[in-house]
């Protein structure tokens, strides 16, 4: 008889008196808990509602935007606002621009973070508490202070206007690599140990045992690191001169707002076309989003 | 007695191995050439530019030009008669003890209330998709839903009958207008941060607690709250630097506007420097606010050990 055999009977047991126990405390039908469920239910849509509100408006003729009573759908649904928005602007092209910037950004934070992480979280070396809050202390200098001297630097480089001004300078924050050195510690060190008595480098030891188990924790840093690319206003506003070549979404939509400030409903499709990707994004990956979020909160101690 | 046997313990179990251990060579040589390319990332692109920014504060130094020093001088002009560095600092500092308190308030107990809920996870992911949406659309939009018959204005008409002033154009309004776009924007990233910390909070000790009579508000105000101060120290302290650090969302909506009811310090200092040419100038507030958040992130957390509950 194994084991599992033995305890299955008191198992079920215990699992059927829980049952019990849970029926007798919880009557079908509690009205107070279905209230409040539809209660949070409409906090919920009207938190979104600015959300929504985008939608539909960029589906309005421009004159209805502000129609009276206010109503979502207009008199005619325009998909053609969006045809409109690609003609007048080249939104593809600051997509395409965001993508390149922030793939690259995320390829080159993952790898440097990781590798930096390995030395802070896996190797034993002297000083190397003394070196991490070090670079934990760079984490307290804001970006707005760095922005002027960046862009002396960025001058001096001859880098104004350039793919790699965009993407370098924000790569080697500390963010990333005390991210994967919260994951990395938790990994038994027994695994490097074996691993380095196979007589595996510590390069062999790096990508063949950790980088695979930290696979979660990589992908919870990319997520994060992609969204700030995508999203970033400030610096590129600062180091991109010609928009319609180098200009991100952020930056693309802000000219459009500028230029066409008056066509609301163009002005919102284009910020539908804005939102889309980080929408479909989070959704799509919530999983290791949320996680990173959670990790890094509860790190924070 | 128990912290100074665990010590011992601690430092008996390494013992054996360490002659293994020291056989082989340190990793001290690997740990720099794993550590090469972030320190000299960090060194170019972070610690460098640092010092520069200092630097450059006591300089004249426009974007094409000769440099010169002028010591004190990019400080004391922030404080001169026409400047709009004081407006910028008290609006960033009223910006940052509005949002602080409310965003915590609401996110706190909405975490709460979330969590009860059977869709806690959905909804958890619906809070959040503000905070990933770029900042310029998050702008754009609610700039048309404040509008004199946009969104708000017409709700008030068609419900109270109410008529209100261009919210955005209003100095008597439009900071509080961009005050609670930015709660909607940062909303979810704190209830994330809540909901994960009331999802780890230790079941014994609220099973405990029940046992001894805490129920309902007491065991809420009694019980999860100290439990849950690391994660409020920690959303706190985020929420505030991001706050001082205040930009896009009133560029976009008010660039600043009406008058300088908007203007943020990061404002003055992109104006400064990149519509006015002045590098040095605008250095020396961008200066000022990180020394700003410096000394609150420090008081903050020397202040942490008088209300913040640590398990260990």
């Amino acid at each position: 008889m194994t084991s599992s055999q033995l305890q299955s009977p008191s198992r079920r047991q215990s699992a059927q008196a829980v049952q019990a126990a849970v029926r007798r405390n919880k009557p079908q039908f509690r009205p107070l808990k279905v209230a409040g469920e539809v209660v949070l239910g409409v906090v919920v849509l009207a938190f979104l509602f600015p959300i929504i509100f985008t939608f539909f408006s960029a589906l309005k003729p421009n004159g209805e935007i502000f129609s009276q009573p206010p109503s979502l759908i207009g008199s005619e649904i325009r998909w053609q606002n969006f045809v409109e928005v690609f003609n007048y602007t080249p939104f593809l092209r600051f997509i395409v621009n965001g993508l390149i910037i922030s793939i690259s950004g995320t390829i080159i934070v993952v790898a440097v973070s990781s590798l930096a992480a390995y030395s802070f979280g896996i190797l034993k070396w002297r000083g190397r508490d003394k070196y991490m809050l070090l670079y934990l202390a760079t984490m307290m200098i804001p970006q707005e202070v760095l922005v002027i001297p960046m862009f002396l630097l960025m001058q001096k480089f001859g880098w104004i206007n350039s793919w790699q001004a965009l993407i370098l300078p924000w790569a080697f924050g500390a963010f990333g690599a005390f991210l994967l050195r919260q994951f990395f510690i938790n990994i038994p060190y027994e695994l490097v140990e074996a691993s380095r008595m196979d007589g595996c480098s510590q390069w062999g030891t790096f990508t063949r045992i950790i980088l695979p188990l930290a696979k979660p924790s990589l992908a919870v840093l990319g997520v994060w690191t992609f969204i700030t690319f995508w999203n970033s206003f400030l610096w590129p506003l600062i180091v991109v001169n010609d928009v319609n070549q180098l200009g991100n979404v952020s930056l693309g939509l802000q000219t459009f707002f500028g230029e066409h400030g008056s066509s609301w409903n163009l002005v919102m499709a284009a910020s539908v076309i804005a939102i889309l990707p980080t929408l479909i994004m989070v959704i799509a990956l919530q999983k290791h989003l949320v996680k990173g979020i959670a990790t890094v909160g509860l790190a924070g101690r | 007695m128990t912290a100074i046997s665990n010590k011992t313990v601690q430092r008996r179990i390494p013992d054996p191995a360490a002659p293994i251990k020291r056989k082989k060579k340190s990793d001290s040589r690997a740990a720099l050439g794993f550590l090469t390319p972030s320190a000299v990332g960090m060194t170019v692109f972070i610690l460098f530019p640092t010092i520069l920014a200092v630097a450059t504060s006591f300089f004249n130094w426009p974007t094409f030009g000769d440099i010169s020093f002028a010591g004190l001088g990019n400080y004391r002009n922030l404080f001169a008669p026409g400047s709009q560095f004081p407006a910028a600092l008290v609006n960033t500092l009223v910006f940052t003890l509005l949002v602080v308190p409310i965003n915590l308030v609401l996110t706190l107990s909405t975490a709460f209330w979330v969590s009860t809920s059977r869709f806690s996870r959905l909804y958890r992911v619906l809070f959040f998709l503000p905070v990933v949406t770029p900042t310029v659309a998050t702008a754009v939009i609610w700039k048309l839903i404040y509008q004199p018959n946009g969104l708000v204005d017409s709700t008030m008409q068609s419900l109270f009958g109410i008529h209100l002033p261009n919210l955005l154009g209003d100095s008597s309004t439009a900071l509080l207008a961009v005050v609670v776009v930015i709660i909607w924007q940062g909303f979810g990233y704190n209830m994330l941060i809540f909901s994960a910390a009331i999802d780890q909070l230790p079941q014994d000790i609220l099973d405990a607690s029940k046992l001894d009579g805490a129920h309902g508000l007491t065991q809420l105000l009694r019980i999860k709250l100290p439990l849950l101060t690391p994660a409020i120290f920690f959303a706190s302290t985020v929420t505030m630097i991001s706050a001082f650090q205040m930009f896009s969302e009133p560029f976009v909506m008010t660039a600043g506007g009406p008058g300088t009811s908007t203007v943020t310090v990061v404002m003055n200092v992109y104006q400064t420097a990149f519509q006015g040419g002045e590098l040095g100038a605008a250095a020396a507030p961008a200066i000022i606010l990180f020394v700003l958040i410096l000394v609150v992130t420090m008081i903050q957390w020397l202040g942490q050990k008088k209300w913040v509950h640590y398990d260990q």
